[in-house]
């Protein structure tokens, strides 16, 4: 290609009338379906919120009612209080555990692969093969568990443990994803740094505090905040291992939702659950931008 | 690293402790392909039995043979199959023409695809459950499918790569008159193949586990994909933990396997998948 026609191609570009065909062709079809399935349903999901609507049958607009029964609605707050329960269980937990099975897969030498192959693969499980496993390793009755440590405990019909062991559960299914993040950031770390410290006389602990905590410190803070972000969406586990219960003491806000939307057939007053679902997620997520608009800068 | 290994931390410590948590973290699945093992008796038996005696497959024939999972593996895989190849074509398709084609409000349309990344899908249930009652899709694949064919993180990476190949890949292409479509599919697709692939393992794994909306828009057991199927595993199947463990196993293992085969593409996809590495 010669720099004559590259030029010429520019001002060709630059004056040339926008070409609508493959604009159109290309665009329409991903365009249509988010639109139909994803924009569509975000605007029904705040109009419904303001309706008495049944899950199918449109109801009639009652303005600001479902708002104010929410605000005044000790189960909404309850189930914001185990979503944050489930968020402090979970997100230091998954961030420290994360980053401890990645400093220990890449220090493992020949076991390394197999170690990363390990902690990975409960996170390429679905959910319900994650939580079938484990309701059974947890029988109370029959589970290798009890049976070993000569224990009776219920782990999810106790209201005191079900939270922590659903916690537990995910940690178990999800922590191999943070791993990965943190290899990836431990790759940035470059060999001779390591070296240098060493010729240096570092200790161990000296170098993790010095070099590998700081190089890792915008792995860390990209992890915490995507954790907590995805804690608050938590549903699938709690619904497959308690139900919300015992006594409701597992029911996060999307159970709360799906419980009003599903078998109550309240779907406007779900809908108004979910919108303040989604504010909470946009402030979580304005803030995680912020952290990582910052870590970038 | 290798000056650091010799010290006692690394060199007796580390390694005592990765064992450990490999096996912490390998025991449950073992467990659960150990009982997968059993005779039904042996799995339920008080005291425990820790290894099966004989070890048979006889849990693995009658899941197989009785029951739904047959239909429930179909589904995963024509639903998984579809959702992955039109996810990456609609999102390649867009990509393209956000990175190469110059329209007026192009910045804004890419911005206002992006949004998805914002909106919880979990807020649009309820909604999306009306919608597919009125194209009357709940309990079918048209269903399940659907609202999982839009990616905006696909675009974000299709995007970023297309900005990557050099402009004149693409004007001389126009040059000898080729149209945008083609150029798509014999100039991008091609230098695309390895983000292609490790864009279509991470959606296809997504696609096979995603449990919440296949839960909403399926209630009958025939037209379950297997996540929400294993909900129907203790009525279907009963007490029968050795069964049950079976079918914990075979749902698990096509996900497994891609992960195992593809280890280094399933890595790089799901890290483009997280806007760490482009």
């Amino acid at each position: 290609m010669t720099v004559a026609r590259t030029s010429k191609q520019v001002k060709v570009r630059k004056s040339a009338p926008t070409v609508w065909g493959p604009v159109i062709l290309l665009l329409l079809p991903f365009l249509a379906v988010y639109l139909l399935f994803f924009i569509w349903p975000a605007l029904q999901t705040i109009a419904l919120s303001f309706t008495n609507s049944g899950l199918t049958q449109t109801g009639k607009f009652v303005g600001m009612a479902n708002f104010k029964t929410l605000i005044g609605d000790a189960s909404f707050w309850d189930s914001l209080k185990h979503t944050a329960y489930f968020a402090v269980l979970t997100v230091i937990p998954l961030t420290a555990i994360g980053m401890v099975l990645a400093l220990l897969t890449v220090s493992g030498g020949r076991l390394r692969r197999i170690a990363q192959a390990v902690f990975f693969i409960p996170y390429v499980l679905p959910v319900s093969v994650a939580t079938l496993i484990w309701q059974w390793v947890l029988n109370p009755n029959l589970g290798v568990i009890n049976a070993a440590t000569g224990s009776q405990t219920a782990w999810f019909s106790d209201p005191n443990l079900a939270m922590p062991a659903v916690a537990a559960v995910t940690v178990w299914w999800t922590v191999g994803f943070n791993m990965l993040l943190f290899l990836a950031g431990l790759q940035n770390i470059s060999r001779e740094t390591y070296e240098a410290a060493e010729l240096d006389g570092a200790s161990g602990l000296d170098v993790f505090r010095y070099i590998t905590w700081p190089a890792l410190w915008p792995t860390t803070a990209l992890v915490m905040t995507l954790q907590l972000v995805g804690s608050f969406k938590i549903f699938s586990q709690v619904y497959l291992l308690t139900g919300g219960g015992p006594f409701d003491s597992t029911r996060v806000v999307l159970e709360y939702m799906y419980d009003t939307a599903f078998t109550n057939t309240d779907a406007g007053y779900a809908s108004a659950i979910a919108v303040a679902f989604f504010v909470a997620i946009l402030l979580l997520t304005l803030i995680q931008t912020r952290l990582l608009n910052r870590r970038e800068t | 690293m290798n000056g650091i290994r010799r010290s006692v931390w690394m060199g007796v410590l580390a390694p005592i402790a990765l064992l450990t948590l490999m096996a912490v973290w390998a025991a449950p699945l073992l467990w659960a392909a150990i009982t997968s093992l059993k005779p039904e008796l042996q799995a339920a038996a008080q005291p425990i039995v820790w290894l099966p005696h004989p070890a048979t497959l006889e849990s693995f024939r009658s899941v197989l043979t009785t029951g739904n999972l047959p239909n429930w593996y179909l589904n995963s895989v024509i639903s998984s199959v579809i959702i992955t190849v039109v996810t990456l074509i609609l999102s390649a398709a867009a990509a393209y023409a956000f990175s190469q084609l110059h329209f007026p409000g192009r910045n804004l349309l890419f911005w206002f695809s992006l949004v998805g990344f914002m909106l919880p899908f979990e807020a649009l249930l309820v909604p999306l459950y009306r919608l597919m009652n009125n194209l009357h899709t709940i309990n079918t694949l048209a269903g399940i499918i659907l609202p999982q064919l839009v990616s905006p993180i696909a675009i974000f990476v299709f995007r970023q790569f297309f900005d990557q190949i050099p402009k004149e890949f693409r004007e001389a292409a126009v040059m000898d008159g080729a149209t945008e479509l083609r150029i798509m599919r014999s100039v991008f697709v091609p230098l695309s193949a390895n983000i292609i692939w490790a864009l279509a393992i991470v959606t296809f794994i997504g696609a096979w586990n995603n449990f919440l909306w296949p839960f909403i828009v399926t209630n009958s057991p025939e037209q379950m994909t297997i996540p929400v199927g294993l909900t129907q595993v203790q009525s279907a199947y009963g007490l029968h933990y050795a069964q049950t463990m079976a079918v914990a196993i075979l749902s698990g293992l096509p996900v497994i396997l891609a992960y195992l085969l593809f280890q280094r593409r399933v890595t790089e996809g799901f890290l483009s998948a997280s806007g760490l590495k482009g």
